[in-house]
């Protein structure tokens, strides 16, 4: 594995490998002894051509637990807003030495485009590209249900995975359903129409457009953000209409399972997709994959860069 | 391929280590086992059980050394093994490490590297079931199952039950 572009780069197999040595991370980085030498010498390059504050600041964390160097680039501030290109910024990074590049990109495909363009001899990790896919998002999703359902070796077989909102637009979501299902999940998509995306029918999911039916049947409950830019595309009347159908709110959480745990990708628009109440929960698991996020991004830094670069 | 440790020799081996390290120690007030994985945390597991039963239970766990290890980047990427301490901690005890081969003596710098990550024991002491010599770092065994001399070429297996379905230590020449 030289690239983490899609899920679809990993099989089964390597992803339950991912998780497991996430988890050892995850012990020896407890208790105080939070560096590890590994990675020392490496450099990281976080190259985020889009706002974000978890996802970067969750690389940067995860690098620098493995003691690699880490650039941070934001296209704002660069020279990028003077109309570089991606080319051009890239063989900028790849003269620097970098060994990895963190890339999150407006367009779907930029993250293969410079993987496969031959600009860089870097390893290329897809942090997330318009509304393809954010593998490693859905990597820390499946550690975080697998921690707090107790499901020690990665087999989610019976497991009922409900992802509710804005399907179409929703990076997250679409490496979540590729990765639960190739853990075994049973994935529910739920949505208005209007935000189900054409030819779901090949994904293999169950679709269903309402909420109040499929909330007491789930072990897992995925909130997605509904993004403010979206709301002025008619994909549905209001925000209020949106919110009574599809947020999650005090009764529809009350009627979820005694063990089903509530996520959410972030950042949460409260009161929106998700109430105050809901949010705050027992069963809200939120903070939880922000902290599992930096082990799931440590574990892919050091199978993609502690290995002999032929490899 | 040619059988070097039987069964029968390896207990023998195990119950004079620990014969030992009670010895050595006087006892094993403070003391604990770490197994580095895979091999040495079945035959760390084994010699606690041996300890336990000539002068009382004492604690075992694991240590996984790779990712402090200096050769990450000549081969391809290992998969981590788990790391248990046990809950009484390791400052102010005298560790043993149980290793199945000591050869270059990489693992164990390895090994005093992620220990002094933990905390500060007392000492550190060192089990192996086998050395076979070609140390490239200044680092001995304190408890020797049997010494193999061996030549550089030559590969060293050590099989277990609880992984390979037998005991036995086998040296085979190079191909």
């Amino acid at each position: 594995m030289n690239h983490l572009l899609s899920v679809n780069d990993l099989s089964k197999e390597a992803a339950i490998s991912l998780l497991t040595t996430a988890r050892e991370l995850g012990v020896v980085s407890e208790g105080g002894h939070k560096k590890l030498p590994t990675l020392r010498g490496r450099s990281v390059v976080n190259l985020f051509f889009e706002d974000s504050t978890r996802t970067r600041i969750s690389f940067e964390s995860a690098a620098k637990r493995l003691s690699a160097d880490v650039i941070n680039f934001s296209a704002k501030g660069s020279s990028v807003s003077k109309g570089e290109s991606l080319k051009d910024t890239a063989q900028t990074l790849q003269a620097m030495g970098a060994d990895a590049v963190v890339i999150r990109h407006g367009a779907s495909g930029a993250a293969q485009r410079l993987a496969d363009s031959g600009w860089i001899s870097a390893s290329v990790i897809n942090a997330g590209d318009g509304t393809h896919e954010h593998p490693t998002q859905a990597l820390l999703d499946a550690f975080t249900i697998a921690e707090k359902l107790e499901i020690s070796n990665f087999e989610f077989t019976g497991l009922r995975v409900g992802i509710v909102g804005d399907i179409l637009h929703s990076r997250v979501a679409r490496s979540n359903v590729l990765l639960l299902q190739k853990l075994g999940a049973q994935v529910t998509l739920i949505a208005p129409p209007t935000l189900i995306p054409v030819g779901v029918h090949s994904w293999g999911v169950d679709v269903n457009f309402d909420f109040d039916s499929a909330v007491g049947n789930l072990d897992v409950v995925m909130m997605l953000r509904i993004q403010s830019e979206r709301m002025n595309e008619l994909f549905f009347p209001s925000a209020r209409e949106y919110s009574r159908s599809y947020g999650l709110d005090k009764l529809r959480l009350d009627r979820m399972t005694a063990r089903s745990i509530v996520m959410h990708p972030g950042p949460m628009n409260r009161g929106l997709e998700i109430s105050a109440d809901s949010a705050d929960s027992q069963k809200s698991v939120v903070l939880s994959q922000v902290k599992n996020g930096v082990l799931v991004r440590m574990a892919v830094l050091y199978q993609l860069l502690s290995g002999a670069s032929s490899l | 391929m040619s059988r070097i440790l039987d069964s029968g020799d390896i207990d023998r081996a195990l119950k004079r280590i620990a014969h030992e390290i009670i010895e050595r120690n006087q006892g094993i007030s403070d003391l604990l086992l770490l197994g580095i994985p895979t091999r040495g945390a079945i035959l760390s597991e084994r010699l606690a059980r041996v300890i336990s039963s000539i002068e009382g239970g004492i604690p075992s766990g694991t240590l996984d050394v790779t990712l402090h290890r200096d050769d990450l980047r000549l081969r391809p990427p290992r998969p981590l093994s788990p790391t248990s301490i046990p809950s009484i901690g390791i400052e102010g005890k005298i560790v043993v490490l149980v290793d199945d081969v000591l050869y270059s003596g990489r693992t164990i710098r390895a090994a005093l590297d992620a220990l002094g990550e933990i905390g500060r024991p007392k000492s550190v002491q060192l089990a192996v079931l086998v050395d076979r010599g070609h140390r490239e770092l200044p680092i001995r065994a304190d408890f020797v199952g049997k010494n193999i001399p061996t030549s550089a070429s030559e590969k060293v297996s050590v099989l277990l039950q609880e992984i390979d379905g037998q005991d036995g230590v086998d040296i085979e020449a190079a191909k």
